[in-house]
């Protein structure tokens, strides 16, 4: 029930090529995740519909395999 | 919405979600929460003076299952004001910290009784 963290960020990458993912694991156990993702694509949407975003490329694994990843979306600074 | 319209349980969590101004399906209920996510949530609502309506999934298979197609959000808690759904344990509580949670409610009419201290 437990899942690596590189796998999250490249399930992550695969459906939003240009996310900025960073994890941390937060008791080091594979289990529970704190996920940080920034994205252009992320621009105009409602933080529900960012985080649906996440969870849509996660394919079902939220909830299932993954049972804790704290979430956190944002738009990157422009520069 | 869609063809789950017609869908029994669908039916259901609408009207679990009509039945009170605020609904929170959570794992547990608001005096015992089964889950630290529920927990918070509860926190949340409680240090606002919220008055709200606790839905316990763990007591219905059904619901559990259907209220994450139905909002298209993978986990519980999830929080409804007003029939919308406004989010699930993260959102929420960085709504609260940030005061935009504050002013959701009072935008929606929702009667707030902060503690104090």
């Amino acid at each position: 029930m437990a899942m690596e963290s590189g796998e999250i960020v490249r399930l992550i990458q695969e459906s939003i090529p240009d996310a900025d993912v960073r994890i941390d694991d937060l008791k080091g156990d594979g289990d529970h995740y704190a996920a940080h993702v920034l994205s252009a694509s992320f621009r105009g949407k409602s933080r529900i519909q960012q985080h649906q975003m996440v969870y849509k490329a996660l394919k079902g694994r939220m909830g299932d395999q993954l049972h804790a990843l704290a979430l956190k979306t944002d738009v990157p600074a422009e520069n | 919405m869609n063809t789950m319209t017609d869908n029994p349980v669908t039916q259901r969590i609408r009207q679990t979600i009509d039945s009170s101004d605020v609904v929170l399906f959570m794992k547990g209920t608001p005096v015992f929460p089964q889950c630290g996510f529920s927990s918070t949530l509860v926190q949340v609502l409680s240090l606002m003076g919220v008055k709200f309506k606790g839905f316990d999934v763990l007591e219905d298979p059904e619901v559990r299952d259907g209220i994450k197609s139905f909002s298209e959000w993978p986990t519980i808690p999830q929080l409804y004001v007003k029939g919308e759904f406004v989010g699930g344990c993260d959102i929420v509580r960085e709504m609260y910290e940030s005061g935009e949670l504050t002013e959701f409610m009072t935008s929606h009419g929702i009667e707030q009784q902060p503690q104090q201290g």
